[in-house]
């Protein structure tokens, strides 16, 4: 496809039929968590989009993201979407190398200055510009050069967008997030260790759709995606509604499929599309393998204070706390509420485990 | 802690309604009919916005079942539309090259837009048609 031609056209002249591209339409609203009353206004913007230019750069990483895209780079929705981008640089997938590779960022930089995406997946280090360099530049350096330029900056993976795993705690590199270093882009933010491919090519395709970015909560993230917590959507929720908790990873409980929040679940306080856009090509997700949510699409989540740690107990729709009310009446019950919801609030801050015992304390 | 008892267990991975979401879904679809019928307009439910267990979607595809019309489309990867035991309710299962479903809906309309010819399609045969006569 070539920069002039759109995507209709490019479509058109590959013999896709105008069915082909609603039904790509279609999937193409799916995956970007849209209403499907909405594939009619999709046709019509994608069917005029021109090849947008971007140019990724990795720093502090594992590939991981990468890798979770580049598994959705099969002739898929997301693989047209991916086709449907120039990706001028890429040091990991591309051919060049050294002098030529940064050659080849610096062209496209400059043939579609202020038009082009910018994707990072990474953290920064501040505390050595040696720590991470790129052909002898720090990745520092080359992330304020190359944010110069961009329409708008997509930080993929929690380490590009809230420093991730080389943040943690002692942080012996500096790594900071893109957005602690750039103020004057606007940056959405794509978390998750790693997040789901769909989500990638997801924001990609609505910045190519709509030519904007789209509503973004209170840490950047696209609401589509991370609107909800997986708590809200988990399948599993009936059970912690009825107080039905797996307390180990073998015994009747988790055998049944019951809740995991005593197994350190952090589904509560995640925010992710994993319960319903699920991973490998829809198939499951971690809970439903039977493994509690990290929480990896949350800011510090390395330094949450224990994968298989409770949050803190739950203290809705115990019986006990129904009893609580029941007897001492409704004024302490609700007093006891707000009493929970306080050292909820104080554990979730100090990542303290909370037993039943304290609760009780409390009441 | 509430008391666990056999009734209280609700079964992981055999299709009963953990998250109860196959019966609100039956009713959204049975308004989405009544909407249907009273002033013609059409619904989409996209399956895979809904968060079920495992099992639950096939218990909704069970229940709603197979009718008269079965199609399959090749356009991007095969497509498949079938109309359920339910006039006017279809399941549409899109998958790619590879086979891998990438997005399932349920529509209640008539008949599903991309079962219709489209305009473009139309033209562009013609058009080779002609060229085939000349």
């Amino acid at each position: 496809m070539s920069k002039d031609e759109t995507l209709g056209e490019a479509l058109r002249r590959q013999g896709i039929s105008r069915r082909g591209f609603l039904k790509f339409c279609a999937a193409t609203a799916s995956m970007m968590a849209l209403p499907p009353s909405m594939v009619p206004a999709i046709a019509a913007a994608l069917e005029k989009v021109r090849r947008p230019s971007v140019i990724w750069l990795s720093f502090q990483e594992c590939t991981g993201c990468t890798e979770s895209l580049t598994r959705s780079h099969s002739p898929t929705v997301e693989g047209l979407i991916f086709d449907t981008i120039s990706l001028d640089y890429h040091h990991t997938l591309q051919a060049a190398s050294g002098s030529a590779a940064e050659a080849a960022r610096e062209a496209a930089m400059e043939e579609n200055y202020g038009k082009y995406i910018l994707v990072v997946d990474g953290s920064i280090p501040t505390a050595n510009p040696g720590y991470s360099t790129i052909a002898g530049i720090s990745n520092q350096s080359m992330l304020q050069e190359t944010a110069k330029g961009a329409a708008a900056i997509v930080s993929v993976g929690t380490c590009a967008a809230y420093g991730g795993i080389p943040h943690a705690n002692p942080n012996p590199t500096g790594a900071v997030s893109v957005s602690d270093l750039i103020r004057d882009k606007p940056i959405i933010n794509v978390p998750g260790c790693p997040p789901i491919p769909v989500v990638i090519t997801g924001v990609l395709a609505h910045f190519l759709t709509f030519g904007s970015i789209p509503e973004l909560d209170e840490i950047g993230r696209p609401k589509v995606f991370y609107g909800k917590s997986i708590h809200d959507r988990c399948y599993r929720r009936p059970f912690y509604d009825k107080g039905l908790f797996a307390e180990t990873f073998d015994d009747e409980g988790a055998k049944k499929g019951w809740c995991l929040y005593k197994l350190g679940c952090k589904g509560p306080t995640t925010y992710n599309a994993c319960a319903t856009t699920k991973w490998n090509e829809g198939t499951s997700f971690p809970i439903e393998a039977g493994h509690p949510c990290l929480g990896c699409s949350e800011p510090d989540f390395w330094d949450g204070g224990g994968f298989y740690k409770a949050l803190s107990m739950p203290t809705e729709n115990i019986a006990r706390t129904a009893v609580y009310a029941i007897g001492a009446g409704a004024a302490a019950g609700v007093a006891l509420g707000a009493l929970n919801r306080m050292k909820k609030k104080r554990v979730e801050k100090a990542h303290e485990k909370v037993t039943i015992n304290d609760l009780e304390k409390d009441g | 802690m509430s008391c666990m008892t056999d009734t209280d267990t609700l079964k992981a991975g055999t299709g009963e309604s953990l998250t109860h979401n196959v019966q609100p879904l039956l009713h959204e679809i049975r308004h989405a009919l009544v909407k249907l019928l009273d002033d013609g307009r059409n619904t989409v439910i996209d399956l895979r916005s809904m968060p079920l267990a495992p099992g639950e979607e096939q218990t909704l595809l069970d229940e709603l079942g197979h009718g008269e019309v079965y199609a399959r489309l090749h356009a991007l990867g095969p497509t498949e539309i079938v109309e359920t035991h339910y006039p006017g309710v279809w399941v549409v299962v899109h998958s790619n090259n590879e086979n891998e479903v990438i997005g399932k809906f349920i529509e209640v309309c008539d008949i599903p837009d991309l079962l219709r010819s489209q305009q473009e399609d139309i033209r562009q045969g013609l058009e080779q048609l002609q060229a085939q006569l000349a």
